[in-house]
């Protein structure tokens, strides 16, 4: 067997990341007992954010998600039409994933919302999401919450080996 | 917006005036933004017309001619707000008379306005959009399929790129003799990337990106008309075609990837491959021997093979070596570490590998796993290939090379 040529180019590549916001329920809760203003200006910076974001070119997506109250888990029952459940428990037993109906377990992470963006470098992406962390919280204090980053894949770039 | 599919021939007439026209409206305005919007303005007045009224006698002319209006109403709804400011570019409006429109064929007007859209003082990002939307006339709309993102996020991309050159006051000429080289280099440079970024297998079947490297292609040509005598240009045009003519033999029937060594040779375009290797024939023996001629002979050692085992690895692995010499690149390494294996075995190729796992740039990225996965399937050692395998899909940002390095591991797996 032998191996491809390989494009010496490793950098100065477009990447793109997806920014996610999570939270708990009981996360979600506590965010539902926010002073008007701080919703405000939460909404205030977001917009911002999100406008400059899209001035500088690197905007590709963002969207808010409802609350997880209403999250519904949907499976393909045998002959394919949806099994909708709230709430869920899996893991792998016997070598194989399993699913069982029950409640979202207490530590579940849900999505709140993302951003998607289309920057050079990952530290840029970090630097993106640093800035919207520190998205104001009660109180107009930064609230430094967890910006989950991931690399969105894309075509194969190179030839394999 | 939605845009009707135009005519081929005329699309074809567009694509090769517009640069032409530009660079006339921006000669006499000095305004390369603006210059750039009514040219796009003009373009897209032809995109209407012409397939109704017919193809003008001469449409690089008719195309200047609509700009020169277009620019004359924008001064003139300028000038209402800014006054003083537009004067002087007003008398340059008046002083353009529909007589005055230079017809003569200034192809060298394509080169210095690639120089312009590949600025160094533009990141690769910006001077990639600029230079397919400038000097490539292809739309906004395209331009941003092909790169997946948004068309706003696209079109300020590209206003900031020209607001870039605006604010940097760099002139519509071409750069002075001693730094000639240089831009140059970062022109092709733009080009290689452009070519890679269709160079890609595509997710979707309408994504077109087969299209940024037929244009890549196609405007490495005019620069390779307009200067034949620069070696890493004819080096440039020759990688591109001995690459580009694997392209279908790169993906199966599922658009999963094919490494070179299982690829169907009787896919390769046999016509690209011949054009690219009489091209780099010609090109080395001139002396000023570079990375990009280097790799496209590279390239070429590898289309000339009948089959995968008759490839001539002790000519790469010399190639390589002077490639290494040239750059510090460390995929380059990566890629001469490869090249020993074949010749003198894994193990040596593994030695190799085991010094570049000090570099940074390199430490951390699925290749140094993929290339180690692979040394050491050769070398017989099937459990640590398949750790490598998977490390190196749980690394990489490209879903079909997950795909093929899972698949690798898979493979070897089940032959445990």
């Amino acid at each position: 067997m032998s191996l491809a040529p390989i494009q010496n180019q490793m950098e100065e590549k477009d990447m793109k990341y997806i920014l996610m916001l999570t939270g708990t329920k009981a996360e979600f809760d506590w965010y539902a007992k926010w002073s008007p203003q701080d919703y405000e200006a939460q909404a205030a910076f977001m917009h911002a954010f999100h406008e400059e974001l899209k001035n500088s070119g690197a905007l590709v997506a963002a969207e808010g998600l409802a609350f997880p109250d209403e999250a519904r888990v949907v499976r393909a029952g045998v002959d394919g039409s949806p099994i909708v459940t709230k709430g869920i428990v899996r893991g792998v037993k016997d070598g194989a994933p399993f699913v069982t109906d029950g409640v979202f377990p207490e530590s579940k992470e849900f999505l709140a919302g993302y951003t998607i963006i289309d920057v050079e470098s990952a530290e840029q992406a970090y630097k993106i999401a640093a800035r919207l962390s520190a998205a104001p919280g009660p109180g107009g204090i930064p609230g430094n919450m967890p910006v989950e980053v991931r690399q969105v894949m894309r075509g194969a770039l190179e030839e394999l080996p | 917006v939605t845009e009707q599919p135009l005519d081929i021939s005329i699309e074809r007439l567009l694509r090769e005036s517009r640069p032409q026209a530009l660079a006339a409206v921006v000669r006499r305005f000095h305004d390369f933004a603006a210059a750039e919007d009514a040219v796009q303005e003009a373009s897209l007045a032809a995109a209407i017309q012409w397939p109704h009224e017919g193809t003008p006698a001469n449409p690089r002319a008719w195309l200047t001619q609509v700009a020169f209006r277009r620019m004359t109403d924008h001064i003139r709804s300028e000038s209402a707000r800014r006054r003083r400011e537009s004067e002087v570019a007003l008398e340059a409006a008046h002083t353009t008379g529909s007589s005055t429109i230079e017809t003569t064929p200034l192809e060298d007007d394509t080169l210095v306005l690639l120089f312009m859209c590949c600025h160094p003082a533009l990141t690769p990002a910006s001077a990639i959009a600029l230079t397919l939307r400038a000097v490539g006339g292809l739309t906004t709309a395209e331009i941003a399929r092909a790169f997946l993102v948004p068309e706003a996020t696209m079109a300020q991309r590209i206003s900031r790129a020209k607001q870039c050159i605006k604010n940097s006051g760099i002139p519509f000429q071409p750069p002075a003799a001693e730094g000639q080289s240089q831009r140059l280099r970062a022109v092709l440079h733009v080009l290689y990337l452009i070519f890679n970024e269709g160079y890609t297998s595509s997710a979707g079947p309408d994504l077109r990106r087969d299209d940024l490297s037929h244009e890549a292609m196609r405007l490495t040509r005019i620069v390779y008309r307009l200067q034949p005598n620069d070696t890493e240009v004819a080096g440039l045009l020759a990688l591109m075609l001995l690459t580009d003519a694997r392209r279908l033999a790169r993906t199966g029937a599922g658009g999963e990837l094919v490494p070179l060594a299982l690829q169907d040779r009787a896919l390769w375009d046999r016509r690209q491959i011949e054009e690219g290797v009489a091209l780099i024939s010609a090109t080395l023996p001139k002396g000023s021997v570079g990375p990009y001629q280097l790799q496209a002979a590279i390239a070429a050692v590898h289309d000339e093979a009948a089959r995968a085992e008759d490839t001539d690895w002790p000519q790469i692995l010399a190639l390589y070596e002077l490639l290494g010499r040239m750059s510090d690149n460390p995929m380059v390494r990566l890629n001469h570490a490869i090249a020993v294996a074949m010749v003198h075995g894994a193990a040596k190729g593994l030695e190799l590998l085991d010094a570049l796992k000090t570099d940074a740039r390199l430490a951390d990225h699925h290749r140094l796993d993929a290339v180690r996965a692979h040394l050491l399937e050769l070398a017989g050692d099937r459990q640590g290939a398949v750790r490598h395998y998977r490390a190196a899909a749980a690394k990489t940002g490209s879903l079909p090379e997950r795909n093929y390095l899972l698949s690798q591991a898979a493979r070897l797996s089940i032959e445990l």
